[in-house]
């Protein structure tokens, strides 16, 4: 039986008022306005938007502003945005090839074509606290070069060409890639459904997956074979126009992580591969992503599943943190009832046990 | 890029790239244009404007199988001229005055009358802005390539 309580309104009214009151903070300070966030705090932004799923900067900076910087809670809120939206199609697969690039690094070839490209990376910073930026010091214009427009080719079609490396990674011909935020959970599950869930999956939870299966828990062998992060363009395929329509670009993480190898008495063995892609300037996420991605693949090749990375109905079902967030944090709410419930059960239990002869003789 | 004088709103082509860079102007630069318009057109809305999502897909190892990514914001909106020509604008994001204008500004696009003006003050600029930003770009991301160098040590 449910007993409802009524009451607890003005409390929490004033707690709302409390709350807007402390996210402004000292008044005599400027507000911080969205395009500062955007701008400034761009990281934090693209990890709202590639957790949310939902790739819109103004919109992920505003949550991160009503969140007070607290991610989840931003996640959660553009999560909830999204759901009163409705969708207007499913755009055209990205070309990542054809990305314009803003940094790529591979640890697998020194010199390959297109070359090493560090783009704006904390790798090579020495970690000491900058007292410059206590202040607005000016910032110099960055250094342009000229003289480098080679094209820039995957590592995977490289090893490709020898065949030393499996391919991209095929479906069955009649497959059509399926949606997490359309059907339910069904597991196993397909690679693709897989990657989707991975690509809006909480970055810590698979970053400790992801460093796990290289402590041993899973072990993969794994190499980066490619990390390239930069402006892919979006296509919509618009049914009253007649062909696909450019809506403008979007910066994604792309890794591509080579792993060891597989073969059989018909197939030489090869170079296995885990992927990652996600919204933004994360290659933190990315990477964990294709070593999680390889890690799920166990059984595929043939391994034994013996890891939690490994375990794909463990990682996919607790890797999204507003589903973790909200099954954690429902339990400081209300459960009076139930609580009540317990202590009953536990005083009678205790006095059961205060009668040791009697309970011995129910026993028998 | 594209020869001025040879656009055509038939031509897909054409059609694809004034469609992409309706969707890279900016709402202010939008405006300006529709603001220095000798004569505006009257326009009723078909369809929106209105904001919704799109899927964005991948594919599985970069070229494999498509996988669905996540999704993006996007407003689009249709209107008609009172010429009787239709207009679209799909746009990211979720400015939805950005839609309407560029909806419009298709429409005109597509007239005899008004091509070569939004050729000259919207499109062509708006992509010279766009390639030169991208120029900028891949000068910026180039200076930051490694240019590795051999030290020899000892004596063969």
């Amino acid at each position: 039986m449910y007993v409802a309580v009524k009451g607890g309104e003005t409390a929490i009214a004033n707690a709302h008022q409390l709350l807007a009151d402390r996210r402004r903070g000292n008044r005599e300070l400027p507000a911080i306005a969205i395009e500062q966030i955007v701008e400034q705090l761009a990281l934090s932004v693209d990890r709202v938007m590639a957790e949310a799923s939902l790739y819109d900067r103004s919109l992920a900076a505003l949550a991160v502003k009503q969140s007070r910087g607290d991610l989840i809670e931003a996640i959660f809120l553009l999560r909830a945005y999204r759901t009163t939206l409705p969708r207007f199609g499913t755009s055209e697969p990205i070309d990542t090839a054809r990305m314009q690039i803003e940094r790529r690094v591979s640890a697998t070839y020194k010199d390959l074509p297109g070359g090493q490209l560090l783009g704006p990376t904390f790798d090579y910073t020495h970690r000491l606290l900058d007292p410059d930026l206590l202040h607005d010091t000016p910032v110099e214009a960055p250094a342009g070069r000229t003289d480098a427009d080679e094209p820039v080719m995957r590592v995977s079609e490289i090893l490709a060409g020898e065949g030393l490396i499996e391919a991209d990674g095929e479906l069955p011909a009649d497959h059509v890639a399926g949606d997490l935020t359309r059907e339910p959970m069904e597991f196993p599950m397909t690679r693709d459904l897989r990657l989707q869930a991975l690509a809006r999956g909480d970055e810590g939870f698979l970053l400790a997956l992801g460093y796990s299966t290289q402590r041993g828990y899973g072990r993969t062998h794994p190499f980066v074979g490619e990390i390239r992060i930069g402006l892919v363009d979006i296509e919509l395929d618009v049914p009253e126009l007649g062909f696909a329509v450019s809506l403008g670009e979007i910066l994604v993480t792309e890794c591509q992580m080579v792993n060891q190898f597989k073969g059989s008495a018909k197939a030489s063995p090869q170079f296995t591969r885990g992927y990652g892609l996600v919204f933004g300037q994360s290659e933190r996420k990315a990477m964990s992503m294709s070593l999680v991605d390889r890690a799920l693949r166990t059984q595929e090749f043939g391994e034994d599943v013996v890891a939690p990375a490994q375990d794909e109905e463990f990682v996919i079902s607790h890797c999204d943190n507003v589903q973790a967030t909200g099954f954690v944090e429902h339990l400081k709410l209300p459960h009076y009832v139930d609580f009540q419930a317990e202590l009953d059960l536990v005083r009678r239990m205790r006095a059961k046990h205060a009668q040791p002869h009697d309970h011995q003789e129910a026993a028998e | 890029m594209i020869e001025i004088a040879g656009t055509h709103p038939s031509d897909p082509l054409d059609a694809k790239r004034a469609l992409a860079l309706l969707a890279r102007a900016d709402h202010q630069t939008l405006k300006q244009v529709w603001d220095g318009l000798p004569a505006k057109p009257q326009f009723r809305k078909i369809r929106g404007p209105e904001v919704g999502l799109v899927m964005v897909k991948g594919r599985i190892g970069g070229g494999g199988d498509p996988f669905n990514l996540g999704e993006a914001s996007v407003c689009r909106a249709s209107i008609e001229t009172d010429a009787g020509v239709i207009g679209h604008s799909y746009r990211l994001g979720t400015d939805k005055a950005a839609a309407e204008l560029g909806a419009v500004l298709h429409a005109l696009w597509q007239s005899d009358d008004h091509r070569q003006h939004i050729e000259s003050t919207l499109l062509s600029p708006v992509e010279k802005r766009a390639e030169a930003d991208a120029r900028t770009r891949s000068q910026q991301t180039a200076a930051t390539k490694v240019d590795f160098f051999t030290m020899v040590r000892g004596e063969d």
